[in-house]
């Protein structure tokens, strides 16, 4: 049995918001997150805005110092003291391939960032070559190398992001909804391109997107996530095919499907009335003021997530 | 839903197409429609826009023109910036305040009898001396105290902005508070007190050294910029910086694991880079203004030292009869400052990231 | 077949900036009855929302129509005067934009900005205005609406705004709805809020609706009429079964084939190669060939017709015109009957 290369345990990251002159309340952005993810297998998180994916990912990688809770990389503990080492084991790609690279700096010199600060290569030569290398990796014209990243197109630059993020080697990296600004035709591209990487190279992923059928996609496993908390995990097809929590129903049947016959037949489960503002969650489960099921218990105690069988986890009262 | 009879499929056979064409396109044809733009830095293309704006290039031309002449003329010409005009060696009590291009009786005696003297391109002033190279000498002291001035502000500016707007939290509270200090105090009366003061106790610290040339008002002034003026400048960095923090490439700097110096080097300060030259640009103007604006009220550079504000100050007294003395320090001024504000306008306009259509 | 509310014929549209003329709309023409919701569909750089905003004249700064008629109701808009192109914009045609964060005024109470739109086309009292203003909020699903006109914008979520929205669109009764990716900037769940109600509102008022977005998932749900686009040119359109179960033209098979299939098979997905071209330089040829795995000569050189597969459905590639050639061929000897 192989053992998880990442486990975060009981992950808290509150951030405080003034409320008044002198005080201050949490927003709970992330309320006691447990999960792990196996060598070479992508997890997937999905949510809606405000659910936490995001923080998720950043304080996993002590981008956000966590409120609570750990963070193990191959059972070694991750705090602010050894992080540094561990960036070259656990890297990042953000979403938006306009702002997450520095106007001013060249292709080669974004992507040999992290060989410089890291020392990696010994010489100008290896270094020169690496980064050739890497552009190869991720598909792009190493003739482009002394280009500028504004000259390229939103897909072009995602995969500098990732050639960045795979200069050290990583053997994890959090995919911060890397496709999501992109168009569909270039999103399927960068699909293939981090599927090709995780099968070439063994690296897993957390995947972090809001797009449904994408993380379906590219996921071994998906988590969903609510107001800050995990209210689902199970293998991709078991979730999408068979959902458990009601929160993940709804969200199922909302995406809509490129398929009119599909569509037209189809019956939705339409969530009435909004997201609760994370300042005040609801007492207990915070789906509870959305759900058709809520009963007394839900707003009395919150529900952890119990096994059902097959790696179907669910934290609910009613199923 | 339409209507059919419009296009009969039949038409497209009659369309004499060449078969041929109906071959599959090749990689090489097909790349010839899909070339990348041609490469531009952000420099190049900020000059491209600098060069189309028409006052901004006046403004370097003219810029350039004050600049070469202000070093050549005082090979040109003859007289000093202090020296009373002399004829056969004995000083001419009678040429004093002549009007531009004329000569006094003594010259004129001497020019009939052979000798060639330099013409007075803008007179002389009432001690006889040469007001087109007085007016050249106080140029030069304006434009340098407008750049040294400038140059202290942008240091301390600078240390001072970046480090309060990266380090943040209660750092950059209380310096910032200390900024606010300075800002709400009124710069005139300010400076007119430093000066006072410092005049009296550089004086005998500097006597005999280079600096007394300059006059211990001028350093006083210096000192004084190095105290007030820093601070728009440092306002101005620290909003930039905290404007540059919140973009993801600074996260993503962090999350390759960079430390915050190399941070700083390299991906915030070249960012600010246009913003703070620019600012610089216009700040040369406002010190040469606030310079001869002291030195019209006498604080400024030591006499017999000119500098565009005493010479206007010197003027007022014979306005009337000799407006000539007033009009070219004045003029010089003006198209100097004016200068600068254009083109420090026409800079913004092609480099501020902010104004990018 | 319903009443005949726009037809838009060759519409070309230009920015002319500094860089050079950018063509962001290349001849695109298509009809719109009562009743229907036509879908356009397309990627950033399509020219889907350039051709609404130039339907409404709304286009920024350096942009202009340069060629082409639309036509309300018989009456070509283009080359109406501003004070009667005020009249239509929200009066007969209206317009609901992507983020309502910033499509609504953040100074203006939610009851202050519907009361306006609905003064400036009718011609009722401020009283009347306010009770119009209930009416619509109640309509569009907004709850406790005497409490809300009083709110600003800021204190209402993202799919409440976006009704807001919605309400001050029809308080008019506009003929045209033009919904320019409504629900892009919204979650999925409360998309589906929104989509259920704009199809709700379709049946109780009976208006047409353009739907603009680049989801082919919503596109499939709501439109009966699909528009594909791509760098200014129409690529197909047709009805929405035709689009999707037999698509003609390249891209739109290609767009099909990109999305992750919902039938749970990971089949890798077949992208389409190559980067959205520039629109300052576009091709003489097909905008598409250079990414099309199916290019031919003839791609790159000549801009392909539009044809008409069925009565159902037109488009334009030349793949369909070799089909012809090829059947015509195989029945022995081209040329007419």
């Amino acid at each position: 049995m192989s053992r998880p290369i990442i486990e975060v345990s009981h992950l808290k990251q509150y951030f405080p918001v003034k409320a008044g002159l002198f005080r201050t309340i949490p927003l709970k952005a992330v309320d006691d997150v447990s999960f792990s993810i196996e060598p070479g297998e992508t997890l997937g998180l999905v949510g809606e805005s405000g659910c936490g994916k995001t923080t998720v990912g950043r304080s996993l990688l002590q981008l956000y110092k966590p409120t609570g809770g750990d963070v193990y990389y191959e059972g070694v503990r991750i705090d602010a003291k050894n992080i540094r080492t561990y960036r070259k084991n656990m890297q990042i790609v953000f979403q938006d391939p306009y702002s997450s690279l520095n106007p001013r700096m060249t292709v080669s010199d974004i992507i040999g960032e992290p060989l410089d600060v890291h020392g990696l290569c010994a010489t100008k030569k290896d270094r020169r070559d690496r980064i050739l290398e890497l552009m190869e990796l991720v598909g792009l014209n190493s003739e482009h190398a002394n280009r500028y990243a504004h000259e390229f197109s939103g897909g072009q630059r995602q995969r500098i992001g990732i050639a960045r993020a795979l200069a050290v080697d990583p053997r994890f990296i959090v995919c911060d909804e890397p496709v999501s600004a992109l168009d569909v035709s270039i999103q399927a591209q960068i699909i293939n391109t981090f599927e090709d990487l995780q099968q070439k190279l063994g690296i897993a992923y957390l995947f972090i997107a809001h797009d449904l059928l994408v993380v379906r996609h590219m996921s071994n496993r998906i988590a969903v996530m609510y107001l800050g908390r995990i209210v689902e995990t199970a293998p991709a097809d078991e979730i999408c095919d068979h959902p458990l929590h009601p929160y993940t129903v709804s969200l199922m049947s909302a995406v809509p499907v490129p398929d009119p016959n599909t569509e037209r037949t189809r019956h939705r489960i339409v969530l009435k009335g909004d997201v609760p503002s994370p300042l005040h969650m609801p007492s207990g489960c915070a789906f509870r003021t959305r759900c058709r099921f809520a009963t007394d218990k839900c707003a009395a105690e919150c529900p952890q997530l119990t096994d059902r069988g097959e790696g179907h986890q669910v934290a609910c009262w009613n199923t | 839903m339409y209507d059919p009879n419009t296009i009969p499929k039949k038409h497209l056979l009659s369309l004499q197409l060449d078969l041929k064409k109906f071959e599959p396109a090749t990689e090489e044809e097909k790349r010839q429609t899909d070339q990348m733009r041609e490469s531009t830095t952000f420099f190049r293309d900020g000059m491209r826009k600098l060069v189309k704006n028409p006052l901004a290039m006046a403004s370097i031309v003219v810029l350039v023109l004050i600049i070469v002449t202000i070093f050549v003329a005082p090979l040109i010409v003859p007289y000093g910036y202090q020296d009373m005009i002399t004829v056969d060696g004995k000083r001419d009590k009678t040429a004093t305040n002549l009007a531009p291009f004329t000569y006094s009786e003594l010259e004129q005696k001497a020019i009939e009898s052979g000798e060639s003297i330099f013409p007075h391109i803008f007179g002389t002033d009432e001690l006889g001396r040469d007001y087109f190279i007085r007016t050249i000498y106080g140029t030069r002291v304006s434009l340098a105290v407008g750049l040294f001035a400038s140059i202290i502000v942008l240091i301390i500016g600078l240390l001072y902005g970046s480090i309060s707007g990266y380090t943040g939290g209660k750092t950059d509270i209380i310096m910032m508070r200390i900024v606010d200090i300075i800002y709400s105090l009124p710069d005139m009366l300010m400076v007119i007190l430093l000066s006072v003061v410092l005049d009296a106790v550089l004086k005998n610290a500097l006597t005999g050294t280079a600096l007394a040339k300059i006059g211990t008002n001028m350093i006083s002034l210096f000192i004084v910029f190095g105290l007030l003026y820093w601070v728009g400048m440092a306002r101005l960095v620290r909003g930039q910086i905290l404007t540059i923090k919140n973009n993801e490439y600074i996260l993503a700097a962090k999350a390759i694991g960079a430390k915050p110096g190399r941070i700083i080097r390299k991906h915030v300060l070249p960012n600010c880079m246009s913003v703070i030259i620019i600012s610089t640009a216009l700040q040369i103007p406002s010190a040469i203004f606030t310079e001869s604006f002291l030195s019209f009220v006498g604080l400024g550079v030591q006499a017999p030292m000119p500098s565009l504000g005493s010479l206007a100050n010197a003027a007022r007294g014979g306005l009337g009869s000799y407006p000539y003395k007033m009009i070219f320090p004045a003029l010089m001024i003006c198209l100097i400052v004016l200068a600068f504000n254009l083109l420090g306008d026409g800079l913004r306009d092609a480099f501020d990231p902010r104004l990018r259509r | 077949m319903g009443e005949l509310l726009l037809q838009v014929k060759n519409l070309h549209t230009s920015f002319f900036t500094d860089a050079g003329e950018v063509r962001a709309v290349n001849g695109i023409s298509f009809n719109l009855e009562r009743g229907k919701v036509l879908g356009i569909v397309g990627e950033s750089g399509s020219g889907k929302s350039v051709t609404a905003y130039s339907v409404l004249r709304i286009l920024s700064e350096p942009g202009e129509i340069t060629d082409g008629q639309i036509l309300f109701k018989g009456e070509d808009i283009v080359k109406l005067g501003s004070k009667q192109m005020r009249t239509v914009r929200g009066g007969k045609i209206s317009i609901i934009f992507q983020d309502p964060m910033t499509s609504l005024n953040p100074t203006f109470t939610i009851g202050n900005q519907l009361e306006e739109a609905i003064r400036l086309h009718t011609n009722r009292t401020k009283k009347e205005a306010r009770d119009r203003a209930v009416e619509m909020l109640t309509l569009v699903g907004v709850n406790e609406p005497e409490k809300r006109i009083a709110q600003y914008p800021h204190e209402l979520s993202g799919g409440m705004r976006q009704r807001v929205m919605i309400a001050m669109a029809l308080a008019c009764e506009p003929d045209i709805l033009i919904a320019d990716e409504p629900t892009t900037a919204l979650d999925v769940t409360i998309q589906a809020q929104i989509l259920e109600l704009m199809q709700d509102l379709q049946k109780k008022l009976g208006m047409a609706i353009i739907l603009i977005t680049h989801d082919l998932g919503v596109i499939a749900g709501m439109c009966d009429e699909i528009i594909v686009m791509y760098a200014g040119s129409v690529c197909e359109r047709g009805t929405a079964d035709e689009i999707f179960y037999n698509p003609c033209h390249e891209y739109t098979k290609g767009l099909i084939r990109s999305i992750p299939s919902v039938v749970g098979k990971k089949d890798r997905l077949v992208p389409i190669a190559g980067s959205p071209i520039d629109l300052l330089n576009l091709p003489k040829g097909c905008a598409f060939a250079s990414r099309c795995d199916k290019a031919m000569k003839i791609c790159l050189d000549e801009k392909p017709e539009e044809i008409w597969i069925n009565s159902l459905h037109i488009a334009s590639c030349w793949m369909n015109v070799k089909e012809v050639y090829d059947e015509a061929a195989k029945e022995g000897g081209p040329k007419d009957e």
